[in-house]
């Protein structure tokens, strides 16, 4: 009998290792915790890496590792003479995963996505305020309540959303996190349970992974989708161990405790280049980094004195001391890898000495003017102190003589939004969707020029402005192309900031991983993702 | 001892009450709406910015907004997180056991070792034992934590690979939260080796949360220990024979303790201090981490109503450090 159970124990003990050993499973040390996993009410990448990426689907999605535009839960469209009406095609056969608490009984259909963008979009839906005090940014920054004006069903797998006014962006605008698609029939058994939280704490998509568990703080679990609609996963489990600090993230990456790490310290960059065992991905980032002028106030009214200033700032100095090298100077307010950025376009060159002479002819003598340098790290600016002081270096060499100014975050945000505000702004943005109406309208439109926008410069110039409007109601991407290239021009023109850098992203990983494709978006996803033996 | 009892719960109300008003102004008083930081970049329309700030009360008189939150509180409501949506006690339930795990790993160290070498500087005063152990506790304390908890990551598991770099128990093993405490719920799984994992995890982490508290344990006792020393009752003691060890063990050390307690009782302070940075640096799912999150994010609820768990908490440590003075010294129990 002893002897019995030993042999089962073996027996069990081979089929577990050997279950291990078959397993493939993928640790990736990300750096914070997901708000939650519904990702309709958040606004963090983190969030969606978590939860939009790997959980859910969306009617279009974004290709990989570029920012087109191709079908996802939607097998194909048509949009309407005037641009206002899209109708999509459903896929047939999509399965929602399941749970302890939920089995579908239904495929995936219309029901799910007028749910899905109802529960957003209309205040009194019983689902918009599931959770009391949520409420939808995104969806509501992306302008999406004027921009619909309905969501219909056809049939169980067609759908049509009418739009008020043609906007371009608008299948961009619904391949992004926030559009996912919920199970309408998930969300009525919570109702039936009274547990409508559960739609966030545990989650149910039609993702390539399924969602097992979540340790606050600590680990995310999630299972390969068996039945995923697209290619399958090459993982089996997928494990994200949350590790806020970079170089802790670093050594546990060479320790072998996990197999991907976003965002490394760029200190850390050559040590990770330097170790076999690792491998470093790099790609330039979809953002830009800028001194925004206030060009309503004197004597940053005059685009000449701008131009002046710009050719007077060594960005080079900038791009080796503060990005370390890992960036790129920008002409444009757009990135290089996002379509229509116009590589004809020269910048200013850095020459101090025309600089002063062209401040001079403008009659601009002493002057005194402040630098805002943000208080928080981005991405596009790792150190906006320091690169405040290297201007103030460069302009002291031009007669002009520069304070810099700094507030807290939020209030940086606000003060450097308010009319009639003083001097220059350090800013930077990052893409969200890829498409250049999301880079110039929110940062250079007449509209976004005013309290709320986010147009810093106060730059309102009406040509620049109705050549975006022209390309956002236009489907045609080679027109729109053109109407953006000819708008970077008229900026380059007018200068109403000095473009700095567009900086470079990096992500490390063990030599044994294959197959992980970076977002220009700046995602981190993994369903093509393989362990090589 | 009941009188005793009830004057020291009786202190507690106005104490906790005075740490309402902190909690609440405190997460107030610091520039910066949650409102725009939330919108990031973007910015918010002021119509819109007037909507949320009215959904979330902040468009009501701060006053009004303190009896609110004083009204939900003796209700047993301590909010939700403007973040993540969640109620706070929830998170802070969630997320509690991590922190008392690991902060008592660390007093059990500061204290296990601390007490023993202070007692042993103190009665080999002058001998090279003496300097190394205090000079080291000089450094201890003065140790930057975070700095100091990088480099044992670099040591141990990078370089020697004793250890495991950060988290609670190895990725491997997953079994369902019991206890929310690792080594328990490791031990209950059944999992070969779980438990080994779940005390590896939290070697590092606890040496470096204890080593300010162990610092001052031990210079603390050896002092403490020093001016016993020199009490008459020490010298009657030795003159009438009685073996070294006993007069060090039941007569200096008993009353070397009351102000040894006192200092290991306020140390849970400088523990959750600690705590912030070494559940960072450690990725210990912790409410140190907790807390520094919702203040970067001026998340109201999190701030005040953490703040008011873990002062409650404080004080109730301090409560029991003032009935343990009871049972060392009974002088205190009679008065």
């Amino acid at each position: 009998m002893k002897l019995l159970s030993h042999g089962l124990l073996a027996v069990s003990a081979l089929a577990l290792t050997t279950a291990f050993a078959e397993a493939k499973t993928f640790v990736y040390c990300s750096e914070a915790s997901p708000e939650g996993f519904d990702p309709s009410p958040y606004t963090a990448g983190t969030t969606f890496d978590a939860s939009g990426h790997p959980i859910y689907n969306r009617l279009t999605e974004f290709k990989k590792g570029t920012t087109e535009v191709e079908p996802g839960l939607a097998e194909s469209w048509e949009v309407s003479e005037d641009g206002t009406e899209y109708t999509f095609k459903l896929r047939q056969g999509v399965k929602f995963h399941s749970n302890d608490r939920f089995t579908p009984t239904r495929d995936f259909n219309a029901d799910d996505v007028i749910f899905s963008f109802q529960r957003q979009g209309d205040p009194n839906h019983p689902w918009h305020q599931y959770i009391p005090g949520i409420t939808y940014e995104y969806y509501t920054s992306m302008d999406m309540p004027n921009l619909v004006k309905s969501i219909e069903k056809v049939d169980d797998y067609t759908v049509k959303i009418t739009l008020n006014r043609p906007e371009a962006p608008f299948l961009a605008n619904i391949a992004m996190p926030f559009a996912s698609i919920v199970s309408k029939e998930y969300a009525d058994t919570l109702e039936a349970a009274g547990a409508q939280a559960d739609l966030n704490n545990l989650p149910i998509g039609t993702g390539p992974f399924r969602f097992v568990a979540y340790q606050k703080d600590a680990v995310i679990r999630y299972q390969k989708n068996a039945d995923y609609w697209g290619e399958a996963p090459k993982i089996d489990d997928l494990i994200f161990a949350i590790t806020p600090d970079p170089s802790v993230r670093l050594q546990k990456l060479k320790a072998g405790e996990c197999h991907l790490m976003p965002y490394p310290s760029p200190a850390d960059l050559e040590s990770i280049r330097a170790d076999d065992s690792l491998k470093l991905d790099e790609q330039p980032g979809l953002n830009v980094g800028y001194l925004a002028y206030n060009t309503t106030v004197a004597p940053f009214d005059n685009p000449k004195v701008r131009k002046a200033l710009n050719m007077a700032i060594n960005k080079e100095a900038i791009i080796d001391a503060v990005f370390q090298g890992a960036a790129e100077p920008a002409k444009n307010p757009i990135p290089p890898t996002m379509w229509s950025y116009n590589d004809a376009v020269q910048d200013d060159p850095y020459d101090p000495e025309a600089a002063k002479a062209m401040l001079e002819a403008e009659g601009v003598t002493d002057l005194s003017m402040n630098i805002w340098a943000m208080p928080v790290q981005r991405p596009y600016m790792p150190n906006a102190r320091r690169t405040a002081e290297l201007m103030q270096e460069d302009l002291s060499k031009v007669g002009v003589n520069a304070q810099i100014v700094s507030y807290e975050w939020g209030e940086y945000l606000q003060k450097s939004m308010e009319a009639g505000r003083d001097g220059a702004v350090i800013l930077g943005w990052t893409g969200d969707n890829g498409d250049p109406d999301n880079f110039l309208s929110v940062l250079l439109s007449c509209d976004s020029a005013k309290e709320g926008g986010a147009n810093r410069a106060f730059w309102c110039n009406e040509e620049f402005s109705d050549l975006l409007q022209q390309a956002k109601v236009t489907s045609d991407q080679a027109e729109r192309t053109k109407l953006y290239e000819q708008a970077q021009v008229i900026f380059k023109d007018q200068a109403p900031w000095l473009t700095i850098a567009h900086s470079t992203q990096y992500v490390p990983m063990r030599s044994e991983v294959t197959g992980f494709v970076m977002s220009p978006l700046g995602d981190f996803t993994f369903e093509t993702v393989d362990l090589a033996e | 001892m009941v009188r005793f009892l009830l004057s020291k719960l009786l202190y507690l109300v106005p104490t906790f009450l005075g740490i309402t008003i902190v909690a609440f102004s405190f997460v107030r008083i610091l520039p910066g709406d949650p409102v725009l930081l939330m919108a990031g970049e973007r910015g918010v329309s002021p119509e819109r910015h007037a909507e949320l700030s009215a959904q979330l009360g902040f468009d009501k008189p701060i006053v009004m907004q303190y009896f609110d939150f004083l009204g939900r509180l003796l209700q047993g409501d301590l909010g939700n997180s403007l973040v993540t949506k969640r109620p706070v006690l929830d998170e802070f339930l969630a997320l509690f056991p991590a922190t008392l795990e690991l902060g008592l790993c660390a007093i059990l160290i500061a204290t296990l070792i601390g007490v023993p070498v202070g007692v042993l500087a103190a009665i080999k005063r002058g001998s090279w034992f003496d300097q190394v152990s205090m000079t080291s506790a000089l450094v201890g304390f003065s140790m930057p934590i975070f700095w100091w908890g990088l480099l044992l990551i670099i040591f141990f598991s990078g370089f020697l690979g004793w250890t495991p770099v950060s988290g609670r128990i190895s990725l491997m093993y997953y079994f369902p939260e019991g206890t929310g405490f690792m080594l328990i719920d490791s031990l209950m799984s059944g999992q070969d080796g779980a438990f080994a994992s779940a005390v590896s995890h939290l070697i590092l982490p606890s040496i470096v949360l204890a080593t300010i508290p162990l610092a001052v344990i031990a210079r603390q006792t050896r002092s403490a220990m020093l001016e016993v020393m020199g009490e008459d009752y020490v010298r009657t003691a030795r003159a009438k024979g009685m073996p070294s060890r006993r007069v060090i063990g039941v007569h200096a050390l008993r009353n070397a303790m009351i102000p040894v307690v006192t200092t290991i009782g306020l140390q849970i302070g400088v523990l959750i201090a600690g705590a912030i940075l070494t559940e960072t640096i450690f990725s210990w799912p912790g409410i140190g981490k907790w807390m520094i999150d919702s203040i970067s994010r001026r998340d109201y609820p999190v701030v005040q109503s953490g703040l008011l768990l873990i002062a409650g908490l404080v004080m109730l440590v301090n409560l029991l450090v003032d009935l343990t003075y009871g049972l060392i010294n009974p002088r205190i129990r009679a008065s």
